[in-house]
């Protein structure tokens, strides 16, 4: 299956730019010369203030958006379409509302030229693993918001993707429900093993995830730091942020991030103000 | 034993609940009842004490009393289900024509920018006519048969569905299309499993609409020149000065665009079944 070179890694941003233009004429320069290198295997977590270009990353390691200068490679070859290797999990819902559980889990194999029987067959091993079984016939509007994301979990990890891309997946659950996703990430991805970009705004939850975390600038986005989060593993949420090296870190990081966090709010003030006095 | 108690307290404060609901129900039935007999009843007072002339305005006695003629002995073309079967035929098929063509290309444009950039001026200016006056072209070029009435319900209701088929593309929702591809969804396969179904809501709703737009389309091309349908009584009736049988024709007309209606919100509760439930009062 693997016909690169398995010392590359999986994934590997080199001195990337990205600049897109407004519908005034604009150039905004989202991402400014961004070096970013995932193992295969690891799992990397990206931390950074709003609009900084974060979830633009992750579409540049899909092939949704090209980069303007750089390169962006995943197992040693540069990204050119929509890799079959990848898979994607989204901020906000993104399982099809018309089809029921069963048919959205086995949506990536249908899409893939399974047979129905196939599909149908793997969609529900991945149903009753992520918990759902009994709800395969229900619609995505029948069940919490907790369920629909297990939903998408299964239809993601269905494809058994190599590389796992997540763009704040769990910001729009309650505490308590993310605290059980996170778990439940963590106990798919150590089955299957695949290199993990993920995206959040939330410190302790990277870090909880994570085997490095990216912290990123904003306006244009670049890397800022990086932290090598070194907490053993299997990990429980629950219990693993009040671990010393998990507080210690995580203050770490946070006097990092705010600085950040405090400059985008100025400029996002200064810029209203402006647009103001016009 | 609380338990036991509070159940049998909130059993009669359902009762209670269920019991004003009916009241409700039925206070609105009867005061629904109620204006009609007072609308029809004034028409026809009026009419019998002449303080409207029944001669142009009718009365809703004669009007039954015209429809029930006309049940019986048939009209001056013929019998009336065959006029109403002639016009119904027509609307049908120029619905179902006109409503696939507007599916067809509000789909083909909403997923192509240069086709959609290149015809929505032409589409934007052929919209503006008013395309019933394209009757009287339809009837010059395909004669006072069915084709011509056809032809100016599908010119009709094409507008409507392209409209909001087109629209309905353009409101996909992105991430839903990029989740598809990224699960390896080719561009037929995102088009058939993400943009058709989230524009159907769109579709339907604009269905119910141009189903009264085709019977437009198919009475005034009757109007305008046939051997048989609803329109062409309407047009007998003017011709005559019968202006019972005009409104005769509008009864039928309402009954039938009622029926209709009614199977197209069946068809849409059977296609949209994977919408949450609208809440009842």
């Amino acid at each position: 299956m693997n016909s690169d070179t398995p010392n590359q890694p999986a994934i590997e941003l080199e001195r990337v730019t990205h600049r897109f233009t407004t519908p005034d004429g604009r150039a905004l320069t989202a991402l400014r010369d961004i070096n970013m290198s995932v193992g295969r295997g690891e799992f990397v977590a990206v931390v950074g203030p709003t609009g900084c270009g974060k979830s633009t990353t992750l579409s540049l390691i899909t092939g949704l958006a090209r980069p303007s200068s750089g390169i962006v490679q995943v197992m040693g070859k540069p990204v050119a379409g929509i890799d079959p290797r990848i898979g994607f999990v989204f901020q906000h819902d993104a399982v099809f509302p018309w089809r029921s559980v069963l048919y959205n889990v086995a949506a990536g194999p249908l899409f893939r030229g399974e047979s129905r029987q196939v599909a149908f067959q793997k969609a529900r091993e991945w149903v009753s693993r992520v918990g759902l079984a009994g709800f395969e016939n229900h619609y995505p509007h029948q069940l919490s918001g907790g369920m629909r994301k297990r939903v998408a979990l299964a239809q993601t990890f269905i494809n058994q993707p190599e590389i796992l891309l997540m763009d704040e997946p769990f910001s729009a659950l309650d505490v308590q429900t993310r605290i059980l996703m996170q778990d439940e990430l963590l106990k798919l991805w150590s089955n299957l093993g695949a290199s993990v970009v993920f995206v959040t705004h939330d410190l302790e939850e990277a870090i909880a995830l994570a085997d490095r975390v990216y912290v990123l600038s904003s306006g244009p986005g670049t890397v800022k730091s990086v932290y090598t989060v070194n907490l053993p593993r299997p990990r429980i949420i629950s219990e693993v942020r009040f671990q010393p090296t998990f507080v210690e870190l995580s203050r770490r990081i946070w006097m990092d991030l705010r600085q950040e966090v405090e400059a985008g709010f100025n400029r996002a003030a200064e810029v209203s103000a402006v647009g103001g006095r016009l | 034993m609380s338990a036991v108690v509070s159940t049998q307290a909130q059993d009669t404060q359902d009762q209670a609940a269920l019991a004003k609901l009916r009241r409700r129900r039925q206070l609105v039935m009867f005061l629904r009842i109620a204006f009609l007999v007072v609308v029809l009843g004034g028409w026809e007072v009026a009419a019998r004490t002449k303080a409207i002339d029944s001669f142009f305005f009718s009365m809703p006695s004669a009007i039954l009393g015209q429809v029930w003629t006309w049940m019986l002995e048939g009209t001056a073309q013929g019998s009336l289900w065959e006029q109403i079967w002639v016009t119904l035929s027509e609307t049908l098929m120029g619905f179902f024509i006109g409503s696939v063509l507007g599916i067809f290309f509000g789909i083909l444009l909403g997923r192509n920018a240069l086709l959609a950039d290149v015809f929505s001026v032409y589409i934007k200016i052929a919209n503006s006519i008013p395309r019933v006056v394209l009757g009287s072209i339809f009837i010059i070029t395909l004669g006072l048969g069915t084709a011509s009435k056809v032809a100016l319900a599908v010119v009709m209701v094409f507008f409507v569905v392209f409209a909001n088929a087109f629209q309905g593309v353009r409101e996909a929702d992105r991430n839903l299309i990029a989740n598809a591809r990224i699960l390896g969804a080719s561009s037929r396969q995102v088009t058939l499993a993400v943009v058709l179904p989230s524009a159907l809501t769109w579709i339907i709703a604009s269905l119910h609409v141009s189903f009264g737009f085709a019977l437009v389309g198919a009475v005034v091309g009757e109007f305008l020149g046939s051997r048989k349908g609803i329109g062409l009584m309407i047009a007998t009736a003017q011709g005559t000065f019968n202006a019972a049988g005009v409104f005769a024709s509008m009864l039928i007309l309402a009954v039938v665009a009622l029926g209709m209606e009614y199977l197209i919100t069946g068809l849409e509760n059977l296609l949209i079944k994977w919408r949450p439930a609208p809440l009842t009062e």
